[in-house]
């Protein structure tokens, strides 16, 4: 009965907030299990299922409801819980670490210790309460039948080379994420302001060959394989080599100058009913047999060439190159609403010249 | 002499204990006092550190705005934030908020610290938070009016650092403390050793040895071991009257105990009874000279063991020459002279044992009147030099050769005459200088012959004296 009205009362918060649901839903474990975990997350659920089996396999009594939803609205729906106007979710990972960052900020997560989380870096654990559970670098794809070897990109000053000529062939055949419309973009787009010149030489040479800025991975991928993109910049590796497996045209770049480390983000909300539940699917992550689940779908990326640790071990010479977005508070200055707008206005700008 | 079984005094707490006592006591509330002292001031230090970073992260944030069209433009730098997150494990809040007091961009909700102060103390859903403020003005053109930069940071790397703080000064107080309760029991141990020096010397020294402790003390406690040295002077002195009395009296009394007994032989063999009767009364005669001597030599021995240990009272010196007179017994004496009363009609305070000085002018009258010629005169009189007790007659006296020796023992070549021992005037030369006065022979012009005890000035009592029983004697010119 009571379940019946939680539904309800979860269907009519649903309706009521509109574009607030998932966008896909997979379960694990036992059917008739009675209070299931609630994960939510922005990965593909194919990507995350390994790692979801795996737990459900070492727990049998668990069962694992897992939510797909956009890191907007996954952000959305968590501030709501925070606020007590939305049901809360056990387990909230998203790729959208700055979000994740305010979520923490805004006290509306609580801490979870363990041995694992412990010997995390402190790039990689805020506060014991957000913890960086995997390591996916923001690289370059290219199709190899259209780019010849010798002009094949390794780094952004390459791709710099590439589009300052006049009338070179890929004007308005390089790709990359709209910020406006894709968080992961922007939070990209911002690193990569704080991280060197290049951006500004970047945002030119964007502008002034028309650059193509559009929605999702999917789409940007697709256009290389197809041939509408040349060059695809700053995509997710994840999806991006889980689509070069299938696809041998598809060549996916580290850039040499610096590449960017994502680490999605895992956190407990503080309303969360399974809090213990969900700090061992955590623990679960960072447990080698978690790791090695992550790594089969590319969700932990050890490129042989970067080898080393993404949070900053390694030798000098990589660890200089592997930039990892670090989860701290400096994060919110990309979130702050006048500093977003402004950027976003930039960049509009930029790609809207004639 | 009773033999004690065990001492019933109970010790009293040892030094140490009582300076481990104080020093514990001390050190509980030092430390004490030096942990409140470090908690405070770690607390302000991290305060002020960590105050210092809230300012700064708001000073970059005040310099970040700039106005454009009539609108204020927060560039937010994160230079800002990364200096806040030298807190590493805090939690940020801000707000830029224009003059009408409305959000431009950052936290809604954040109260800014009340007007005149830059900092103020908050919470942040549930946790603490400070909160710091910045406020800049502008006059543009189309901008006028003071825009408000408020940052806040939760508190948990103060706590850290405050904690560090007093961990650390505790850490080195404690340090201190063992090196300070070191150096005392060092400081304790050496300032005892004088003391176990003064007890190895007395261990170690003779039954018999009762010479004053030569052992090098420190200046506390010397009095100590001066105290100890005049008690062990005084039993020292009161082992050679006993020494020097049984002499005397071996001495003493050996000749006229033969005598008697000759005397008593003689009588055993005469058939005479006039003769018979002749050497009885010899016998009673020696007998009486005997008992005397006897009287004098305890007088002498009891006078001088007083003179040594019996208190000086305050007193009037003419009831001592009243109370000699009293009872000295001219019946004794053949010649039959009077003995007469030479008093100052003022009253003459001394500090004096009024038993010795008796004893001693009893002597002094038995001598006039058995070998001076009379009148005899008990005299009292107070001079600038002191006050004088003593006696006056009309004889010859001791002719001035012998005046020197006069006062020693056995003085006269004839040793001991059946009436007397010759020990009269040693014993009031003791009680004398017993009174730190001196006794004095003197021919005056007038005639006659005088014998007197001199006592120095310092004996007579102070005028407003406050010593015990002096209350009694007026000061002189009462």
């Amino acid at each position: 009965m009571i379940r019946l009205a939680l539904v309800l009362i979860l269907f009519a918060l649903r309706a009521g907030a509109g574009p607030l649901a998932p966008e896909a839903v997979a379960h694990y474990g036992p059917a008739g299990a009675p209070s299931p975990l609630l994960v939510r997350g922005t990965t593909d659920i194919a990507l995350f299922a390994p790692v979801l089996r795996a737990f459900a396999t070492a727990n049998p009594l668990v069962r694992i409801d897992y939510e797909q939803w956009g890191s907007n609205e996954l952000y959305q729906a968590a501030a709501k819980a925070c606020a007590g106007l939305f049901a809360a979710a056990d387990l909230v990972i998203s790729s959208a670490v700055d979000q994740q960052v305010k979520l923490v900020n805004d006290g509306c997560t609580q801490a979870h210790r363990s041995a694992a989380t412990t010997a995390l870096h402190e790039d990689r654990n805020w506060r014991d309460e957000v913890f960086g559970i995997t390591r996916e670098p923001a690289v370059m794809v290219y199709n190899r039948r259209l780019v010849p070897p010798a002009e094949a990109p390794r780094s952004r000053f390459d791709l710099l080379d590439l589009l300052r000529p006049e009338g070179s062939r890929y004007a308005g055949r390089v790709a990359t994420y709209d910020i406006g419309q894709s968080g992961l973009g922007y939070l990209f787009a911002f690193a990569d302001s704080q991280q060197a010149t290049t951006f500004g030489s970047l945002m030119e040479a964007f502008g002034r060959t028309h650059a193509v800025a559009t929605c999702c991975s999917a789409e940007i991928i697709d256009g290389v394989a197809s041939g509408r993109y040349l060059i695809a910049y700053n995509v997710l590796g994840s999806y991006a080599l889980a689509r070069a497996a299938r696809d041998p045209e598809l060549v996916v770049v580290a850039p040499e100058d610096y590449t960017l480390i994502l680490s999605r983000a895992a956190l407990i909300p503080k309303e969360a009913r399974h809090p213990a539940t969900a700090g061992r699917f955590v623990d679960f992550m960072l447990s080698p047999a978690g790791r090695q689940a992550l790594r089969a779908t590319r969700l932990i990326v050890d490129p042989p060439d970067l080898d080393g640790e993404a949070s900053g071990g390694g030798d000098g010479r990589n660890a200089t190159l592997l930039r990892p977005v670090p989860l701290s508070p400096v994060l919110l200055v990309g979130l702050d609403r006048q500093r977003r707008e402004r950027f976003i206005a930039l960049w509009r700008k930029t790609f809207q010249q004639p | 002499m009773s033999l004690k079984a065990d001492p019933v005094v109970p010790p009293t707490l040892s030094l140490t204990g009582r300076l481990a006592t104080t020093l514990a006591l001390v050190f509980a509330l030092g430390g004490l006092a030096v942990a409140l002292a470090a908690f405070a001031y770690g607390r302000h230090a991290a305060q002020q550190s960590y105050d210092r970073l809230l300012i700064g992260a708001a000073n970059q944030i005040a310099e970040s705005i700039t106005i454009h069209d009539g609108q204020v433009l927060v560039d937010l730098p994160v230079a800002a934030f990364q200096l806040l997150s030298l807190a590493p494990q805090d939690r940020i809040a801000y707000a830029v908020l224009g003059p009408d007091g409305k959000v431009i961009t950052g936290y809604d909700g954040l109260t800014p610290p009340p007007k005149g102060q830059s900092f103020s103390n908050s919470t942040f859903t549930g946790d603490p938070m400070r909160l710091a403020e910045v406020r800049r003005r502008f006059a543009e053109r189309s901008f006028s009016g003071t825009v408000t930069v408020i940052v806040g940071q939760t508190t948990r790397a103060r706590a850290e650092l405050a904690w560090q703080i007093t961990r650390g000064a505790l850490v080195a107080a404690a340090l201190a403390g063992c090196v300070i309760v070191l150096l005392a029991i060092f400081a304790v141990r050496s300032s005892l050793r004088p003391l176990r020096r003064i007890e190895r010397a007395l261990a170690a020294r003779a039954a018999q040895d009762l010479t004053s402790i030569d052992v090098a003390v420190p200046a506390e406690i010397e009095s100590l071991v001066a105290t100890l040295n005049r008690f062990i002077a005084r039993l020292d002195r009161q082992f050679t009257t006993m020494r020097t009395l049984i002499a005397d009296t071996s001495h003493q009394l050996r000749t006229p105990i033969a005598a008697l007994r000759v005397q008593a032989e003689l009588a055993a063999g005469e058939q005479d009874p006039e003769r018979l009767r002749t050497i009885l009364s010899r016998i009673h005669d020696r007998a009486a000279g005997l008992g005397r001597l006897t009287d004098q030599l305890l007088n002498h021995a009891l006078i001088i063991h007083r003179a040594d240990s019996a208190p000086l009272d305050a007193i009037d010196l003419r009831t001592v020459a009243i109370r000699a007179a009293e009872e000295t017994d001219h019946d004794l004496f053949s010649t039959g002279a009077e003995l007469e009363l030479d008093l100052p009609e003022e009253e003459v305070p001394c500090a004096a044992d009024a038993l010795s000085l008796v004893e001693a002018m009893k002597n002094l009258a038995a001598n006039a009147l058995r070998h001076g010629g009379a009148p005899v005169r008990l005299f009292v009189r107070a001079t600038p030099e002191g006050q004088v007790i003593g006696t006056r007659d009309s004889g010859p006296g001791i002719p001035e050769a012998h005046w020197t020796d006069a006062a020693t023992r056995y003085a006269r070549k004839t040793g001991v005459s059946p009436r007397s021992a010759g020990l009269g005037l040693a014993i009031v030369a003791a009680v004398a200088r017993a009174h730190g006065g001196t006794l004095r022979f003197a021919k005056p012009a007038a005639g006659g012959f005088e014998v007197a005890i001199h006592l120095p000035p310092a004996s007579a009592p102070p005028t407003q004296g406050a010593a015990q029983g002096l209350a009694q004697v007026p000061a002189p010119g009462e």
